[in-house]
Protein backbone atom coordinates (compact mmCIF):
# COMPACT_ATOMS: atom_id res chain seq x y z
CA UNK A 1 0.00 0.00 0.00
CA UNK A 2 1.47 3.57 -1.19
CA UNK A 3 2.19 5.73 2.28
CA UNK A 4 1.05 9.28 1.78
CA UNK A 5 3.74 12.03 2.17
CA UNK A 6 3.50 14.80 4.68
CA UNK A 7 4.75 17.84 4.46
CA UNK A 8 4.70 21.21 7.21
CA UNK A 9 4.56 24.54 5.72
CA UNK A 10 3.92 27.48 7.70
CA UNK A 11 2.08 25.09 10.03
CA UNK A 12 -0.19 23.61 7.27
CA UNK A 13 0.04 20.44 6.80
CA UNK A 14 0.01 19.08 2.78
CA UNK A 15 -0.41 15.28 1.96
CA UNK A 16 0.23 13.90 -1.24
CA UNK A 17 -2.35 11.34 -1.66
CA UNK A 18 -1.19 9.66 -5.26
CA UNK A 19 2.45 9.94 -5.25
CA UNK A 20 2.12 7.53 -8.28
CA UNK A 21 0.07 9.62 -10.14
CA UNK A 22 2.49 12.38 -9.26
CA UNK A 23 5.63 10.88 -9.98
CA UNK A 24 4.23 9.93 -13.69
CA UNK A 25 3.95 13.95 -14.52
CA UNK A 26 6.01 14.50 -17.02
CA UNK A 27 7.96 18.24 -16.57
CA UNK A 28 9.98 19.69 -19.49
CA UNK A 29 12.96 22.10 -18.36
CA UNK A 30 10.68 25.18 -19.45
CA UNK A 31 8.14 24.76 -17.09
CA UNK A 32 5.52 22.78 -19.16
CA UNK A 33 3.99 19.88 -17.24
CA UNK A 34 2.14 17.12 -18.53
CA UNK A 35 -0.80 14.73 -16.34
CA UNK A 36 -0.50 11.40 -19.09
CA UNK A 37 -3.84 10.16 -16.63
CA UNK A 38 -5.75 12.82 -17.29
CA UNK A 39 -4.22 14.45 -20.23
CA UNK A 40 -4.07 18.00 -18.40
CA UNK A 41 -1.21 20.73 -19.18
CA UNK A 42 0.36 23.27 -16.89
CA UNK A 43 3.14 25.51 -16.77
CA UNK A 44 4.82 26.23 -13.32
CA UNK A 45 7.82 28.66 -13.20
CA UNK A 46 11.56 27.96 -12.23
CA UNK A 47 10.62 27.09 -8.61
CA UNK A 48 7.27 25.40 -9.03
CA UNK A 49 9.28 22.60 -11.22
CA UNK A 50 12.03 22.73 -8.61
CA UNK A 51 9.51 21.96 -6.04
CA UNK A 52 7.80 19.21 -8.03
CA UNK A 53 10.81 17.79 -8.69
CA UNK A 54 11.63 17.70 -4.89
CA UNK A 55 8.19 15.84 -4.42
CA UNK A 56 8.64 13.46 -7.03
CA UNK A 57 12.41 12.61 -5.44
CA UNK A 58 9.88 12.57 -2.12
CA UNK A 59 12.43 14.58 -0.58
CA UNK A 60 11.11 16.09 2.95
CA UNK A 61 10.56 19.28 3.83
CA UNK A 62 13.89 20.59 5.17
CA UNK A 63 15.68 19.05 1.55
CA UNK A 64 13.05 21.28 -0.40
CA UNK A 65 13.41 24.27 1.51
CA UNK A 66 17.30 23.79 1.38
CA UNK A 67 17.50 22.93 -2.54
CA UNK A 68 15.08 26.39 -2.94
CA UNK A 69 17.57 28.05 -0.64
CA UNK A 70 20.35 27.36 -2.18
CA UNK A 71 19.38 27.23 -5.78
CA UNK A 72 17.78 31.11 -5.20
CA UNK A 73 19.32 32.64 -2.59
CA UNK A 74 16.19 33.57 -0.88
CA UNK A 75 15.70 33.77 3.26
CA UNK A 76 13.75 30.70 5.12
CA UNK A 77 10.61 32.41 4.79
CA UNK A 78 10.22 33.47 1.31
CA UNK A 79 11.24 29.97 0.67
CA UNK A 80 8.07 28.79 2.93
CA UNK A 81 5.80 30.82 1.33
CA UNK A 82 6.61 29.98 -2.16
CA UNK A 83 6.40 26.56 -1.09
CA UNK A 84 2.82 27.06 0.54
CA UNK A 85 1.83 28.90 -2.38
CA UNK A 86 2.54 26.07 -4.57
CA UNK A 87 1.19 23.49 -2.78
CA UNK A 88 -1.87 25.85 -2.49
CA UNK A 89 -1.96 25.40 -6.19
CA UNK A 90 -1.25 21.68 -6.62
CA UNK A 91 -4.15 21.24 -4.07
CA UNK A 92 -7.18 22.34 -7.19
CA UNK A 93 -5.80 19.33 -9.19
CA UNK A 94 -5.98 16.56 -7.01
CA UNK A 95 -2.01 16.19 -6.22
CA UNK A 96 -2.09 17.94 -2.78
CA UNK A 97 -4.22 17.84 0.14
CA UNK A 98 -4.18 20.09 2.66
CA UNK B 1 -3.77 -8.18 -50.91
CA UNK B 2 -6.44 -5.92 -51.16
CA UNK B 3 -8.45 -4.26 -48.70
CA UNK B 4 -11.49 -1.77 -49.31
CA UNK B 5 -12.03 0.94 -46.89
CA UNK B 6 -15.14 3.42 -46.61
CA UNK B 7 -15.42 6.48 -44.91
CA UNK B 8 -13.05 8.67 -47.30
CA UNK B 9 -15.07 11.61 -46.39
CA UNK B 10 -11.96 13.93 -45.44
CA UNK B 11 -13.67 17.25 -44.97
CA UNK B 12 -14.18 19.49 -42.12
CA UNK B 13 -14.98 16.74 -40.11
CA UNK B 14 -13.70 14.24 -41.57
CA UNK B 15 -14.40 10.78 -42.00
CA UNK B 16 -12.14 7.87 -40.45
CA UNK B 17 -11.24 5.92 -43.75
CA UNK B 18 -7.97 8.14 -44.84
CA UNK B 19 -6.52 7.60 -41.42
CA UNK B 20 -7.66 4.27 -41.33
CA UNK B 21 -5.67 3.84 -44.92
CA UNK B 22 -2.72 5.52 -43.36
CA UNK B 23 -2.28 3.46 -40.68
CA UNK B 24 -2.37 0.25 -42.87
CA UNK B 25 -0.33 1.61 -45.71
CA UNK B 26 2.54 2.97 -43.50
CA UNK B 27 2.93 -0.27 -41.53
CA UNK B 28 5.75 -2.64 -42.96
CA UNK B 29 3.49 -5.52 -41.67
CA UNK B 30 0.76 -4.58 -44.52
CA UNK B 31 1.96 -5.39 -48.31
CA UNK B 32 -0.98 -5.06 -50.51
CA UNK B 33 -3.46 -2.29 -52.10
CA UNK B 34 -6.46 -0.34 -50.23
CA UNK B 35 -9.67 -0.19 -52.47
CA UNK B 36 -11.40 2.88 -51.64
CA UNK B 37 -15.25 2.58 -51.03
CA UNK B 38 -17.20 6.04 -51.15
CA UNK B 39 -20.76 7.44 -51.10
CA UNK B 40 -19.65 10.26 -52.84
CA UNK B 41 -18.10 11.14 -55.76
CA UNK B 42 -16.88 14.45 -54.14
CA UNK B 43 -14.89 12.73 -51.25
CA UNK B 44 -11.44 13.90 -51.18
CA UNK B 45 -9.98 10.78 -49.81
CA UNK B 46 -11.16 8.83 -53.44
CA UNK B 47 -8.95 11.25 -55.06
CA UNK B 48 -5.57 10.61 -53.67
CA UNK B 49 -3.83 8.58 -55.81
CA UNK B 50 -1.00 8.34 -53.61
CA UNK B 51 -3.53 6.77 -50.63
CA UNK B 52 -5.76 4.06 -53.37
CA UNK B 53 -5.19 2.48 -56.18
CA UNK B 54 -8.59 2.13 -57.26
CA UNK B 55 -11.67 3.45 -55.96
CA UNK B 56 -15.30 2.78 -56.24
CA UNK B 57 -19.10 4.50 -55.65
CA UNK B 58 -21.44 2.79 -53.54
CA UNK B 59 -25.00 2.98 -53.15
CA UNK B 60 -26.57 4.61 -50.56
CA UNK B 61 -27.16 2.91 -46.91
CA UNK B 62 -30.66 3.49 -46.90
CA UNK B 63 -31.11 1.94 -50.48
CA UNK B 64 -30.31 -1.52 -48.09
CA UNK B 65 -28.37 -4.29 -47.92
CA UNK B 66 -28.85 -6.42 -51.11
CA UNK B 67 -27.49 -3.18 -53.32
CA UNK B 68 -24.61 -3.25 -51.24
CA UNK B 69 -23.61 -6.95 -51.55
CA UNK B 70 -24.87 -6.86 -55.77
CA UNK B 71 -22.45 -4.07 -56.04
CA UNK B 72 -19.50 -5.57 -53.89
CA UNK B 73 -20.17 -8.69 -55.95
CA UNK B 74 -19.13 -6.60 -59.07
CA UNK B 75 -16.02 -4.61 -57.45
CA UNK B 76 -14.67 -7.97 -56.09
CA UNK B 77 -14.99 -9.43 -59.91
CA UNK B 78 -12.69 -6.75 -61.04
CA UNK B 79 -10.29 -6.20 -57.41
CA UNK B 80 -10.30 -9.97 -55.42
CA UNK B 81 -11.74 -8.13 -52.54
CA UNK B 82 -9.93 -10.00 -49.53
CA UNK B 83 -10.96 -7.75 -46.62
CA UNK B 84 -13.72 -4.61 -45.78
CA UNK B 85 -12.69 -2.23 -43.27
CA UNK B 86 -16.42 -0.11 -42.72
CA UNK B 87 -15.82 3.00 -40.73
CA UNK B 88 -19.16 4.98 -40.92
CA UNK B 89 -21.96 4.26 -38.74
CA UNK B 90 -25.00 3.98 -41.20
CA UNK B 91 -23.88 1.61 -43.11
CA UNK B 92 -22.72 -1.28 -40.41
CA UNK B 93 -25.84 -2.98 -40.70
CA UNK B 94 -25.95 -3.33 -44.06
CA UNK B 95 -22.54 -5.34 -43.87
CA UNK B 96 -23.71 -6.98 -41.18
CA UNK B 97 -26.61 -8.36 -42.99
CA UNK B 98 -24.36 -9.48 -46.23
CA UNK B 99 -21.40 -10.67 -44.10
CA UNK B 100 -22.61 -14.58 -44.97
CA UNK B 101 -22.32 -13.65 -48.18
CA UNK B 102 -19.15 -11.57 -48.52
CA UNK B 103 -17.47 -14.53 -46.47
CA UNK B 104 -18.89 -17.28 -48.97
CA UNK B 105 -16.78 -15.06 -51.96
CA UNK B 106 -13.41 -14.72 -49.43
CA UNK B 107 -14.18 -11.13 -48.41
CA UNK B 108 -13.22 -11.21 -44.59
CA UNK B 109 -14.95 -8.45 -41.94
CA UNK B 110 -14.55 -7.92 -38.48
CA UNK B 111 -17.94 -7.07 -37.23
CA UNK B 112 -20.17 -7.21 -34.28
CA UNK B 113 -23.39 -9.21 -34.28
CA UNK B 114 -26.41 -7.03 -35.04
CA UNK B 115 -27.39 -7.93 -31.07
CA UNK B 116 -24.32 -5.65 -29.80
CA UNK B 117 -24.58 -3.17 -32.85
CA UNK B 118 -28.21 -2.57 -31.57
CA UNK B 119 -27.67 -2.61 -27.89
CA UNK B 120 -25.03 0.19 -27.61
CA UNK B 121 -26.49 2.49 -30.38
CA UNK B 122 -27.86 6.01 -28.99
CA UNK B 123 -31.57 5.11 -28.50
CA UNK B 124 -30.42 1.66 -26.43
CA UNK B 125 -27.35 3.50 -24.39
CA UNK B 126 -29.40 3.89 -21.40
CA UNK B 127 -30.47 0.43 -20.82
CA UNK B 128 -27.59 -0.97 -21.71
CA UNK B 129 -25.63 1.37 -19.39
CA UNK B 130 -28.44 0.46 -16.74
CA UNK B 131 -28.40 -3.19 -16.98
CA UNK B 132 -24.53 -3.21 -16.42
CA UNK B 133 -23.85 -0.63 -14.18
CA UNK B 134 -22.42 1.95 -16.31
CA UNK B 135 -23.42 5.71 -15.79
CA UNK B 136 -24.78 7.63 -18.50
CA UNK B 137 -26.75 11.08 -18.76
CA UNK B 138 -30.36 11.04 -18.97
CA UNK B 139 -31.56 10.88 -23.07
CA UNK B 140 -35.15 10.63 -24.20
CA UNK B 141 -36.36 10.06 -27.57
CA UNK B 142 -38.27 12.97 -29.33
CA UNK B 143 -40.21 11.83 -32.05
CA UNK B 144 -42.50 14.43 -32.67
CA UNK B 145 -41.34 18.14 -32.10
CA UNK B 146 -44.19 19.54 -30.87
CA UNK B 147 -43.69 17.22 -27.67
CA UNK B 148 -40.17 17.68 -26.13
CA UNK B 149 -41.65 16.22 -22.82
CA UNK B 150 -39.00 18.70 -21.16
CA UNK B 151 -38.36 22.36 -19.61
CA UNK B 152 -36.29 25.00 -18.82
CA UNK B 153 -35.25 23.31 -15.40
CA UNK B 154 -33.02 20.38 -18.13
CA UNK B 155 -30.95 23.43 -19.68
CA UNK B 156 -28.55 23.57 -21.42
CA UNK B 157 -28.91 20.10 -22.69
CA UNK B 158 -27.49 18.09 -26.25
CA UNK B 159 -29.92 17.62 -29.19
CA UNK B 160 -28.18 14.86 -31.12
CA UNK B 161 -29.12 13.01 -34.33
CA UNK B 162 -29.51 9.11 -34.07
CA UNK B 163 -26.01 9.18 -36.13
CA UNK B 164 -24.24 12.19 -36.72
CA UNK B 165 -24.96 15.79 -35.10
CA UNK B 166 -24.91 17.16 -32.17
CA UNK B 167 -25.97 20.87 -30.71
CA UNK B 168 -25.84 21.93 -27.41
CA UNK B 169 -29.26 23.90 -26.66
CA UNK B 170 -29.41 26.50 -24.28
CA UNK B 171 -32.83 27.73 -24.67
CA UNK B 172 -36.44 25.77 -25.52
CA UNK B 173 -36.13 27.51 -28.54
CA UNK B 174 -33.17 26.37 -29.14
CA UNK B 175 -34.30 23.09 -28.66
CA UNK B 176 -36.71 23.27 -31.09
CA UNK B 177 -34.50 24.44 -33.55
CA UNK B 178 -31.97 21.80 -33.18
CA UNK B 179 -34.72 19.22 -33.48
CA UNK B 180 -35.76 20.58 -36.91
CA UNK B 181 -32.62 20.50 -38.22
CA UNK B 182 -31.32 17.18 -37.17
CA UNK B 183 -34.73 15.20 -37.91
CA UNK B 184 -34.64 16.81 -41.72
CA UNK B 185 -31.45 15.17 -41.80
CA UNK B 186 -30.85 12.01 -40.58
CA UNK B 187 -34.94 11.68 -39.62
CA UNK B 188 -36.77 10.99 -36.34
CA UNK B 189 -35.71 10.19 -33.02
CA UNK B 190 -33.65 12.69 -31.99
CA UNK B 191 -32.53 12.51 -28.89
CA UNK B 192 -32.44 15.17 -26.00
CA UNK B 193 -29.35 13.95 -23.26
CA UNK B 194 -28.36 15.91 -20.24
CA UNK B 195 -25.78 17.69 -20.12
CA UNK B 196 -22.97 16.70 -17.43
CA UNK B 197 -20.61 19.27 -16.94
CA UNK B 198 -16.61 18.09 -17.21
CA UNK B 199 -13.64 16.72 -18.99
CA UNK B 200 -14.51 14.36 -22.16
CA UNK B 201 -12.01 11.41 -22.69
CA UNK B 202 -12.35 9.10 -25.40
CA UNK B 203 -10.16 5.53 -25.70
CA UNK B 204 -10.46 3.11 -29.17
CA UNK B 205 -9.92 -0.68 -29.09
CA UNK B 206 -10.95 -3.14 -31.49
CA UNK B 207 -12.99 -6.26 -29.37
CA UNK B 208 -12.24 -9.81 -29.81
CA UNK B 209 -13.73 -12.50 -27.90
CA UNK B 210 -14.91 -10.36 -25.19
CA UNK B 211 -11.16 -8.74 -24.71
CA UNK B 212 -10.27 -5.23 -25.55
CA UNK B 213 -7.40 -5.45 -27.77
CA UNK B 214 -4.86 -2.32 -27.53
CA UNK B 215 -7.16 0.50 -25.60
CA UNK B 216 -5.82 3.97 -26.41
CA UNK B 217 -6.83 6.61 -24.59
CA UNK B 218 -7.06 10.40 -25.58
CA UNK B 219 -8.07 13.80 -24.41
CA UNK B 220 -9.63 16.89 -26.87
CA UNK B 221 -6.98 19.68 -26.73
CA UNK B 222 -8.73 21.97 -29.19
CA UNK B 223 -12.93 21.50 -30.14
CA UNK B 224 -14.28 23.13 -33.72
CA UNK B 225 -17.01 24.56 -33.58
CA UNK B 226 -19.35 21.91 -33.82
CA UNK B 227 -17.86 20.20 -30.60
CA UNK B 228 -15.30 17.65 -32.49
CA UNK B 229 -11.59 17.23 -31.30
CA UNK B 230 -9.45 19.36 -33.72
CA UNK B 231 -6.06 18.61 -32.18
CA UNK B 232 -5.65 15.75 -29.46
CA UNK B 233 -3.21 13.97 -27.27
CA UNK B 234 -3.15 10.23 -25.94
CA UNK B 235 -2.73 9.84 -22.40
CA UNK B 236 -3.24 6.87 -20.03
CA UNK B 237 -5.89 6.68 -17.83
CA UNK B 238 -6.80 3.37 -15.39
CA UNK B 239 -10.52 4.36 -15.14
CA UNK B 240 -11.41 4.56 -18.38
CA UNK B 241 -9.12 1.39 -19.68
CA UNK B 242 -10.84 -0.42 -17.00
CA UNK B 243 -14.59 1.07 -18.38
CA UNK B 244 -13.38 0.14 -22.02
CA UNK B 245 -12.59 -3.50 -21.02
CA UNK B 246 -15.64 -3.86 -18.91
CA UNK B 247 -17.93 -2.71 -22.20
CA UNK B 248 -16.66 -4.89 -24.74
CA UNK B 249 -16.96 -7.71 -22.32
CA UNK B 250 -20.39 -6.63 -21.74
CA UNK B 251 -21.42 -6.18 -25.39
CA UNK B 252 -19.44 -8.98 -26.37
CA UNK B 253 -18.07 -6.94 -28.89
CA UNK B 254 -16.14 -7.90 -32.10
CA UNK B 255 -14.75 -5.40 -34.09
CA UNK B 256 -13.65 -1.38 -33.87
CA UNK B 257 -15.10 0.79 -31.16
CA UNK B 258 -14.72 4.07 -29.67
CA UNK B 259 -15.98 4.85 -25.89
CA UNK B 260 -16.70 8.77 -25.41
CA UNK B 261 -17.11 9.61 -21.98
CA UNK B 262 -17.04 12.66 -19.79
CA UNK B 263 -15.51 12.88 -16.47
CA UNK B 264 -18.03 14.79 -14.55
CA UNK B 265 -17.30 17.60 -11.83
CA UNK B 266 -19.64 17.28 -9.92
CA UNK B 267 -19.50 13.71 -8.75
CA UNK B 268 -15.96 12.34 -10.69
CA UNK B 269 -17.22 9.61 -12.47
CA UNK B 270 -17.12 9.07 -15.85
CA UNK B 271 -20.34 8.96 -17.75
CA UNK B 272 -21.14 7.22 -21.14
CA UNK B 273 -21.40 9.07 -23.70
CA UNK B 274 -21.32 7.34 -27.00
CA UNK B 275 -19.82 3.95 -28.23
CA UNK B 276 -19.23 4.45 -31.78
CA UNK B 277 -19.12 1.01 -33.28
CA UNK B 278 -16.61 1.63 -36.21
CA UNK B 279 -13.15 3.42 -35.45
CA UNK B 280 -13.12 7.03 -34.66
CA UNK B 281 -11.18 9.81 -37.04
CA UNK B 282 -8.23 10.01 -34.77
CA UNK B 283 -7.14 6.55 -34.90
CA UNK B 284 -4.17 7.76 -36.72
CA UNK B 285 -2.94 9.09 -33.27
CA UNK B 286 -2.84 5.60 -31.87
CA UNK B 287 -0.99 4.05 -34.56
CA UNK B 288 1.47 7.07 -33.52
CA UNK B 289 1.40 6.09 -30.04
CA UNK B 290 2.35 2.88 -31.10
CA UNK B 291 -0.95 0.78 -31.86
CA UNK B 292 -1.80 0.14 -35.14
CA UNK B 293 -5.61 -0.46 -34.38
CA UNK B 294 -6.74 -1.04 -37.87
CA UNK B 295 -3.57 -3.22 -38.97
CA UNK B 296 -4.71 -5.57 -35.76
CA UNK B 297 -8.46 -5.47 -36.97
CA UNK B 298 -7.52 -6.24 -40.85
CA UNK B 299 -5.24 -9.58 -39.22
CA UNK B 300 -8.00 -10.47 -37.08
CA UNK B 301 -10.76 -10.34 -40.10
CA UNK B 302 -8.30 -12.79 -41.87
CA UNK B 303 -7.71 -14.84 -39.20
CA UNK B 304 -3.91 -14.18 -38.76
CA UNK B 305 -1.89 -13.45 -36.16
CA UNK B 306 -1.87 -10.16 -35.25
CA UNK B 307 0.35 -7.23 -33.27
CA UNK B 308 -0.55 -7.90 -29.28
CA UNK B 309 0.45 -4.93 -27.46
CA UNK B 310 -1.34 -2.49 -24.94
CA UNK B 311 1.75 -0.57 -24.35
CA UNK B 312 1.60 2.90 -25.98
CA UNK B 313 3.30 6.45 -25.43
CA UNK B 314 1.18 9.15 -23.61
CA UNK B 315 2.31 12.91 -24.67
CA UNK B 316 1.80 12.18 -28.40
CA UNK B 317 -0.18 14.92 -29.86
CA UNK B 318 -2.02 15.31 -32.74
CA UNK B 319 -3.61 18.08 -34.66
CA UNK B 320 -5.73 18.00 -38.17
CA UNK B 321 -5.04 20.07 -40.61
CA UNK B 322 -6.40 21.32 -43.82
CA UNK B 323 -4.32 20.77 -47.29
CA UNK B 324 -5.39 20.82 -50.60
CA UNK B 325 -5.14 18.23 -53.10
CA UNK B 326 -4.37 19.17 -56.71
CA UNK B 327 -5.69 16.56 -59.57
CA UNK B 328 -7.43 16.70 -62.36
CA UNK B 329 -10.95 16.71 -63.56
CA UNK B 330 -10.94 13.78 -65.62
CA UNK B 331 -10.98 11.95 -61.95
CA UNK B 332 -14.36 13.91 -61.36
CA UNK B 333 -15.83 13.39 -64.35
CA UNK B 334 -14.80 9.30 -64.65
CA UNK B 335 -16.28 8.54 -60.77
CA UNK B 336 -19.43 10.66 -61.54
CA UNK B 337 -19.74 8.91 -65.53
CA UNK B 338 -18.11 5.51 -64.49
CA UNK B 339 -18.61 5.29 -60.78
CA UNK B 340 -14.90 4.13 -60.38
CA UNK B 341 -11.30 5.37 -60.73
CA UNK B 342 -8.30 3.27 -61.36
CA UNK B 343 -4.56 4.24 -60.10
CA UNK B 344 -1.38 2.98 -59.91
CA UNK B 345 -1.28 -0.29 -57.90
CA UNK B 346 1.37 -0.57 -55.28
CA UNK B 347 1.97 -4.28 -55.77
Amino acid sequence: MQVAILHRICGVIFMLPNLNRLKELAISETGLIFDPSTGSIFTANATGVQILMALKEEKDTAQIKEALMNEFEVNENTVEMDIQDFLTQLSTSGFVKS
Amino acid sequence: MNVAVTGLNAVDTPGPGVPVVRCLKESQDFKGNVVGLAYDALEPGILDSNLLSSAYLLPYPSVGPQSLLERIRFIHERERVDAIIPTLDAELLNFIQIQKELSALNIHLLLPTEESLLRRSKTNLPKFAKEFGFKTPKTSLVTDPYKLNISEKDLPIFVKGIFYEAYLAYSMDDVSRYVQKISARWGYPVLLQEYIEGEEFNSATVGHEGNALGIVCMKKLVLTDKGKGWACVTIKNDGLISLTQKIIASLKWRGPIEVEVILSKKDHQFYLIELNPRFPAWIYLAKAAQINLPLISLQLALGEKWNDTSDYKTGVVFSNYTTNLITDLTRIQTLFTTGEIHYEKAL
